[in-house]
């Protein structure tokens, strides 16, 4: 791995890549950064600056609908993340620490088929099986069902990785050691394992907050979530209340952002990056 | 110690060995059996229900009557409307796809090849925080910028290069580049900066140019990210459904938009149950394509 040599670029190479890739950074920076200052605007219309403001803020937090929708959202993701995390951490050990059991095979096809497939399609197929199928009738608790089901699998495949770099030297030497199967999961598997365990459950987190399309197809009637419900206020109009919520959005991210490399910091083999 | 002499060796002993293996096997199974039986009542179920609705007769609601059975919907895909939006999708993914891939390249390449270990991360978590931030965010962050207040409207104007692009393909566009740029960087960041950089080394001492060595050996060495990055940008944004519908206007439906269309207003879930299985189906074929081609990286 010696970056040095292979890497020696001409200086004009150098050059044009540190300006096209500070470029880049902008591109993805500057829309987000201006949406931030226009949440401070004290002007109705996004865009003209109108002095600094905590208003939509207030607003914001005054607004019971909004309030509403932000618990909601913060009820699902606890719930669905929880339960896949157990999910997604049992398929990912069975899957990578037993060698052959009943329908293996298909449970391998099946356990990635929900992180490839379309979320439009995921949607659908779920409102179908709720309201076609099963007696089942729309309400939160169907949203949590969506959200377990497509985020379990990135637990599994991320848990997985992780086990699939650690040899299993440490749990057959626990067994040695007359400890039982459970003692040697609880004291040996499982804080080897964690960092991956923690990375799939904020990347689940972080999915249930972010969902908008599989929510919207399979929300009762009045108990939305809060992007599902900010997506309905930006296409009747946009506000800087709009862009208020937006920014403590982007805050959460930012702190699960921060949190999982902490994780990742803490683990000394990488492998719990977020692969998928 | 005559105690530990007498018992048998689990090695030698196949049939104890063969016990312990299926009991093993068990021990598996019972593991995934919680999330296996999950799977497959809210994904597997579900997804053979959809194929079955996309054949049934539609009532009068919309809803999907089953017992009646018809090749209607099937057949609706041809139709011109239809195959436009069809056709419009699948260009917009593969031109979001190969833009992305067009600045992504570089900027990963430039990211994986910086010295300091320092300054890689720096750079990476500077990749990452768009990554995990809120696609719906990010997505109204750009409708405020090409409306007619928004910064990119006013440069337009001044420079008199471009009008309001808001709720045009263009706008469209530039959302679907915004919005999934940074899945096509992050596996590509993976691949090149595993890559040996001893074969690029050998490939200019036996008298390669930069650019030679590049074409020949970083290049074709970095194709499983090149391939994993395409794949996580092509299948989201052929279903793309917030950024049309918050950038484009009626002029620029694509199919995810259509398909939610068919469930709400439309009412006509058969046939949207049709069109969201064609487009698993396209999903299906690109993905099998890329584990064909490229390794088992995901």
């Amino acid at each position: 791995m010696s970056v040095q040599q292979g890497t020696a670029h001409r200086p004009w190479v150098d050059r044009l890549l540190s300006v096209s890739g500070w470029l880049v950074f902008a591109f993805l920076y500057l829309p987000i950064a201006i949406l931030v200052i226009y949440s401070f605007s004290n002007n109705r219309i996004v865009g003209i600056w109108g002095g600094f403001t905590w208003r939509w803020y207030d607003r914001m937090i005054h607004n019971p609908e909004m309030m509403g929708a932000l618990w909601n959202s913060a009820k699902v993701a606890l719930i669905s993340t929880i339960f896949a995390t157990v999910l997604g951490t049992m398929a990912g050990i069975a899957l990578d620490r037993y060698r052959k059991w009943l329908g293996k095979q298909a449970f391998d096809v099946i356990m990635y088929l929900p992180v490839i497939i379309p979320e439009v399609t995921m949607g659908a197929m779920l409102l179908i099986w709720f309201t076609q199928v099963l007696p089942i009738s729309l309400s939160i608790w169907t949203i949590v069902l969506g959200h377990i089901a497509f985020s379990t699998s990135f637990v599994a495949i991320i848990v997985r990785a992780r086990l699939a770099n650690l040899d299993d030297s440490l749990e057959e030497a626990a067994m040695d050691l007359y400890a039982n199967r459970w003692t040697t999961f609880r004291r040996v598997t499982l804080p080897l394992i964690m960092p991956g365990v923690m990375g799939g459950a904020l990347l689940a987190l972080t999915l249930s907050l972010d969902d908008v399309i599989i929510t919207e197809f399979v929300q009762g009637p009045g108990a939305s979530l809060l992007p599902v419900y900010v997506f309905g206020l930006i296409k009747k109009q946009v506000t800087p209340e709009i862009n208020a919520v937006s920014t403590l959005m982007l805050a959460v991210s930012m702190v699960l952002v921060f949190i999982s490399l902490g994780f990742q910091a803490r683990s000394k083999s990488g492998g719990s990056n977020k692969e998928a | 110690m005559t105690m530990l002499d007498d018992r048998p060796s689990e090695e030698a002993n196949p049939e104890l060995e063969k016990k312990a293996e299926r009991a093993e096997g068990w021990r598996g199974f019972f593991i995934a059996l919680p999330t296996y039986a999950y799977l497959v009542v809210f994904f597997v179920l579900p997804l053979l229900i959809i194929v079955v609705f996309s054949f049934a007769e539609r009532s009068r609601t919309g809803k999907p009557v089953l017992g009646e059975w018809t090749l209607e919907w099937w057949i609706k895909l041809g139709e011109p409307l239809v195959r436009t939006v069809a056709i419009r999708s699948v260009w917009l993914a593969f031109l979001n796809t190969a833009i992305c891939l067009l600045i992504g390249y570089p900027f990963a390449y430039w990211i994986a090849t910086r010295k300091s270990a320092i300054t890689r991360n720096f750079l990476l978590v500077l990749v990452l925080i768009p990554f995990w931030s809120n696609f719906l965010v990010r997505t109204y962050a750009w409708r405020t910028l090409l409306d007619s207040n928004g910064l990119i409207t006013k440069v337009g104007e001044w420079t008199g290069l471009w009008g309001k692009m808001l709720f045009t393909e263009p706008a469209v566009f530039l959302g679907l580049v915004y919005g999934y740029l940074p899945f096509m960087v992050l596996p590509l960041y993976a691949a090149i900066e595993h890559l040996d950089w001893n074969l690029v080394e050998a490939a200019r001492d036996l008298y390669a140019g930069a650019w030679k060595a590049f074409r020949k050996v970083t290049l074709p060495l970095s194709k499983p990210g090149i391939i994993a990055g395409s794949i996580l940008v092509f299948i989201p944004s052929l279903g793309a459904y917030v950024t049309p519908d918050l950038l484009g206007g009626a002029k620029t439906t694509l199919l995810g938009n259509y398909i939610v269309t068919q469930f709400k207003s439309g009412r006509n879930w058969p046939f949207g149950a049709t069109l969201s299985v064609t487009i698993l189906a396209v999903m299906m074929v690109a993905t099998i394509i890329y584990f064909r081609k490229g390794g088992k990286t995901l």
